[in-house]
């Protein structure tokens, strides 16, 4: 079989089998290499499932509008798999003046980039989500907003390209990318060697080494996230969670489980490697969701994991061609909020490795922005 | 050890055992883990994110291995040749009360 495609992908998260996907579509043959021996291995399926706007830097915030508008409404159809996608809103809660101040700063911002976000007082918080605890003030409050189910929707991206004939290595280890004649064009693995017109890097953290190759730099790190989910109970609520303390966040699933990440505080200092959930975290969400939901407190824990996040220097992505590398895209940094906007990723991706013009304005996440 | 997605594992062919759950926290079927190899999932770990083959309150104790025997047999490979999905914390379901117990106040209350 040919190791030429037009297009050759790094990395088989939700990222990369979204462009695939757009890729396929448009009639590109497409390769992805992926080193895990899984799909989606990396945050991909390891995150909270969040399709939210609010809280969103206003740099990323058109690409989630656009894919909520455009996209995430129809994804299940267009890819033959429900990716449980609910649109019931997101509360971000709080508990103390303090947080209230951080929600209303928060949403002005938002307000001002045209979203459909506000704040609303106890009273209509526990009208939209009657087991809130009284210790609730308040919250900002965006309709609009809502969650999926991030393994089925990078499995459902994957199995759809894989249909269109997007040929997917596992196990497959990028080691760097070979320049011919000045454009990137060969991607070296420990085994084999690729070839594309045009390679799209997509490989979360490990992205860094891989740019390096060819000279280019993304300024981020591996930060750890870390997520629970409970057994199913019978249907309580949808909307997307979240709080001005950042103490957790999360949603009930079509399952019936419910979904949530947590931050410890720890998560720059995890061990390095195979991610892995600390001890102390399920604990300390334990107590920040039943000081919020103590209906809770008796929905039993089945499970735990724990991610990387590749968390950038400035918090959002980059999604961009190179000058100094023609043939080569971009797409890393993800932060810890990628899933909401793949869809749109992806989409935008087919059109920077096409050389067409892209949808949304992608100059705010250009790689050069690192360089003053 | 690459795997490539896209090797010929041939059509796949309706069962008359089909119909049996194998996965019986979720009520997974034979034939929904068979069909889902040949929608690309090759592993253990991309048939339990897929279908939640063993994300049930028994967490795999039951199922692992029936699933692992049915995937390789599709697959045509050794049932040694599939890594196991990982195993995770809490060994058993834990109640959000009793896992938010804070292990220093549990200490002072015994000084």
């Amino acid at each position: 079989m040919s190791n030429y495609a037009d297009v050759v992908i790094i990395g088989a998260g939700i990222i990369g089998c979204s462009a695939a996907y757009n890729l396929a579509k448009k009639g590109c043959s497409v390769i992805v290499l992926e080193a895990n021996d899984n799909i989606g291995n990396g945050g991909s399926t390891r995150n909270g499932g969040g399709v939210r706007q609010s809280g969103r830097d206003p740099r990323e915030l058109p690409l989630i509008m656009y894919g909520i508008k455009n996209i995430w409404p129809t994804l299940s159809e267009e890819l033959g798999v429900n990716v449980e996608y609910y649109q019931e809103g997101n509360l971000r809660l709080g508990k103390t003046d303090a947080h209230i101040k951080t929600l209303q700063g928060l949403t002005n911002s938002a307000v001002s980039c045209g979203l459909d976000v506000r704040m609303i007082g106890q009273d209509e918080a526990k009208a939209i989500n009657p087991f809130l605890s009284n210790e609730v003030l308040g919250a900002s409050w965006c309709p609009t907003d809502g969650h999926a189910n991030p393994l089925l929707t990078t499995l459902a991206y994957y199995r759809k390209a894989r249909q269109l004939g997007v040929r997917f290595f596992t196990g497959e280890k990028v080691i760097k990318i070979n320049k011919i004649k000045g454009k990137a064009r060969q991607v070296v693995t420990e085994n084999n060697v690729y070839e594309g017109d045009k390679i799209i890097v997509a490989a979360g953290f490990a992205s860094r080494s891989i740019l390096n190759s060819v000279g280019i730099d993304v300024p981020m790190v591996p930060v750890l996230l870390e997520t629970l989910v409970t057994e199913a109970v019978e249907p309580m609520f949808y909307q997307m969670l979240g709080t001005a303390a950042a103490d957790f966040y999360g949603h009930q699933s079509t399952h019936g489980s419910f979904v949530f990440g947590v931050n410890s505080g720890m998560e720059p200092y995890a061990k390095p490697g195979s991610p892995v959930s600390s001890s102390s975290a399920a604990s300390i969400a334990c107590r920040g969701i039943m000081s919020y939901f103590p209906a809770l407190a008796d929905v039993k824990i089945v499970r735990t994991w724990a991610g990387w996040m590749d968390s950038c220097a400035d918090h959002v992505p980059v999604i961009s061609t190179v000058e100094e590398v023609p043939g080569l895209v971009v797409a890393c940094g993800f932060s810890g909020h990628g899933f909401g906007i793949s869809p749109t990723v992806g989409l935008l991706l087919s059109e920077l490795a096409m050389d067409t013009k892209t949808t949304l304005d992608l100059k705010a996440l250009r790689y050069e922005r690192f360089c003053r | 050890m690459v795997n490539d997605r896209s090797r010929d594992i041939g059509e796949f062919v309706p069962a008359p055992d089909d119909d049996m759950i194998i996965c019986r926290c979720e009520e997974i079927t034979k034939g929904e883990i068979r069909s889902a190899v040949h929608d690309g999932m090759y592993t253990l770990t991309d048939i339990r994110r897929f279908l939640r083959t063993g994300m049930g309150l028994c967490q795999g104790q039951t199922c692992a291995k029936l699933v692992k025997g049915i995937v390789s047999r599709e697959l045509g490979v050794s049932p040694a040749d599939l890594e196991p999905a990982t195993a995770r914390a809490p060994m058993r379901p834990i109640e959000m009360k009793v896992m938010a117990n804070d292990l220093n106040e549990e200490v002072a209350k015994h000084e």
